[in-house]
């Protein structure tokens, strides 16, 4: 069974195949981020300009380096939400219609599934249940999963999302757009403890995160007399460890509390490499496993809507009945329910 | 030929089959809805009139300009079907739907842009179809201005929502028609002299005509203008 997938929820085009006995069979992704960069930020009409300018050229380029011809498709996944309207509505829109024109039924998948089974398409996928941290720029959260759709919400962000706040720290510290994966490298020079940074909330009960006041420690450093530019590389270390501290604190606290032994990690923050060292070591201390999806699936892609679209294609979900455009962007996750 | 053609530029979306002479439309129910309703309006225009889309030979689409979301829910659903289909595709201009729509020679096809400004192109329709004289651009109205000539005939959505605009061109016009919209049927009429002009394209060419292409300040033009990073 075969099945395109197509995300175009923010500003990465991505386009994939998977086949559900010889798995994932191509996929092409297009990031937009240098268009952006001189915006210093996503802009969402450029965005959605971007995505329908390429979509059909990546679709074809997928299929061609698949070798997968468009009438081998049963169906075709893609991004319904969350995300920017217009923007997903050009993925909705084409893949709606192809699925039309191909009579094969055309699925539509939340963004964060896509991101929180993605580490299933591992040489080492974990097993069912387990506790998912999704960590991007759009999205902060933890949640208990016991099988596809099956999810619990134990908490989630209050303000800014953990990858948004190193992008906003990284541009108050003058590192440009996107500042987030800069400021981990700068980080990596530093040396952590010198600059006393808040935990936010990383104490309080419950498993929710806040961390717009931890950039805004920063912007007090940053703007106090006597601050040294020589000193931001320490600065950026100490950030980024009080931001994988939070997430590492509330990451086993909710294993603890869900009785659970498996933690699978996912969104672009989910590359840091200091935030995997620290959730290695504290999971290897109490005798549980960390599942990260493979490098390059960290970011948006199209091989997670199309492995997602699979999934529930061959537990037999069908789409709505009359083909129609309907995207969401708010959709929160523990709506979604088994296929 | 058969076409099947899109036009959701605007509020009043339709869609369109031509099977050479003749041509069917349907207009899409209600507003600002058209992505919830275009997909089955399709499905019930090719049904009712038994044409399976494999049989086509292109698919058509109103390219704008006009509200973008609508453009690219067009484009798109044009690139999807004609994928699928394993046909081409025909984006025409929405303003020469509208000029052909008119019956006059000489047009002045202008559209609602909000943002205070309007969309506008001028053409000579000859046998029915529009030649390209000026434009298209995006502007106030008040820098709106008409080619050399009297005949001219004023037809769009911009003469409703600027009256001083068709006070200030009513001059040199021979009438107007104020609530006429971009509809299928003409876009349909005009892609099949497009396609013997040589004009179907892959997919993947297939592109909305935005004209308004600046949509945002980059940071260096921000601070320029004493705005924040």
């Amino acid at each position: 069974m075969k099945v395109l997938g197509i995300e175009t929820s923010c500003d990465e085009t991505g386009v994939a195949i998977y086949d559900t006995t010889q798995g994932l069979l191509g996929h092409t992704l297009h990031s937009q981020v240098d268009l952006h960069a001189a915006y210093g930020g996503v802009v969402p009409e450029l965005a959605s300009r971007d995505h329908i300018r390429l979509l059909p050229a990546l679709v074809r380029q997928t299929l061609e380096s698949a070798r997968c011809s468009l009438a081998e498709l049963d169906a075709v996944a893609y991004t319904a939400g969350p995300g920017l309207a217009g923007a997903l509505l050009v993925g909705a829109g084409y893949a709606e219609s192809l699925g039309l024109a191909l009579r094969v039924p055309a699925l539509p998948i939340h963004h964060l599934e896509g991101h929180l089974l993605s580490p299933l398409l591992s040489r080492d996928p974990p097993e069912f249940p387990f506790v998912a941290l999704l960590v991007s720029g759009g999205h902060t959260q933890l949640m208990e999963v016991t099988g596809v759709g099956a999810y619990r919400l134990l908490g989630e962000t209050l303000d800014d999302a953990a990858g948004e706040a190193f992008d906003k720290t990284a541009k108050l510290m003058g590192l440009g757009y996107p500042g987030g994966p800069q400021l981990a490298a700068l980080a990596a020079a530093g040396r952590v403890g010198r600059f006393a940074l808040p935990r936010p909330m990383m104490r309080a009960a419950g498993l929710d995160f806040s961390f717009s006041g931890l950039k805004t420690a920063v912007l007090n450093v940053v703007s106090a007399p006597g601050w040294d530019a020589a000193d931001a590389a320490d600065l950026a270390a100490d950030f980024q460890e009080a931001v994988v501290d939070v997430l590492c604190a509330k990451a086993m606290r909710a294993l603890e509390l869900c009785g659970l032994s498996r933690l699978v990690v996912a969104g672009g923050v989910g590359a840091n490499l200091r935030l995997r060292v620290r959730l290695d070591a504290s999971a290897r201390r109490k005798g549980r496993q960390v599942y990260y999806p493979e490098p390059e699936l960290c970011t948006d892609n199209g091989a997670m809507i199309a492995f997602a679209g699979a999934l529930r294609f061959a537990a037999g979900e069908r789409p709505h009945a009359a083909p129609a455009v309907r995207v969401r962007p708010r959709w929160p996750l523990a709506e979604l329910q088994r296929p | 030929m058969k076409i099947l053609a899109i036009e959701t530029s605007c509020e009043h979306a339709t869609v369109a089959l031509l099977c050479d002479e003749r041509v069917v439309e349907r207009a899409l129910d209600g507003h600002s809805t058209h992505s919830e309703r275009l997909l089955k309006t399709i499905s019930e225009l090719i049904v009712d009139n038994d044409q399976p889309l494999g049989e086509l030979d292109a698919i058509a689409f109103g390219a704008g300009p006009g509200a973008f979301t609508g453009l690219r829910l067009a484009c798109a659903v044009a690139q999807g079907l004609a994928t699928g289909a394993g046909i081409g595709v025909v984006p025409v201009s929405s303003l020469a739907a509208l000029s052909a729509m008119s019956g006059h020679e000489y047009v002045l096809a202008a559209t609602d842009a909000r943002m205070g400004e309007v969309y506008s192109a001028a053409f000579r329709v000859l046998d029915g179809f529009p030649v390209l004289i000026a434009g298209p651009d995006c502007q106030v109205p008040e820098q709106m201005q008409l080619p050399p000539g009297t005949q001219w005939y004023l037809a769009g959505s911009a003469f409703g929502a600027h009256p001083s605009l068709l006070r200030r061109l009513s001059a040199s016009s021979i009438g107007h028609d104020a609530i006429a919209v971009p509809q299928a049927s003409s876009i349909a009429r005009l892609a099949v002299r497009m396609i013997e002009d040589g004009g179907l394209l892959p997919p993947e060419q297939a592109a909305p005509l935005y004209v308004r292409n600046k949509v945002a300040l980059t940071t260096a033009e921000r601070l320029a203008r004493g705005g924040k990073a």
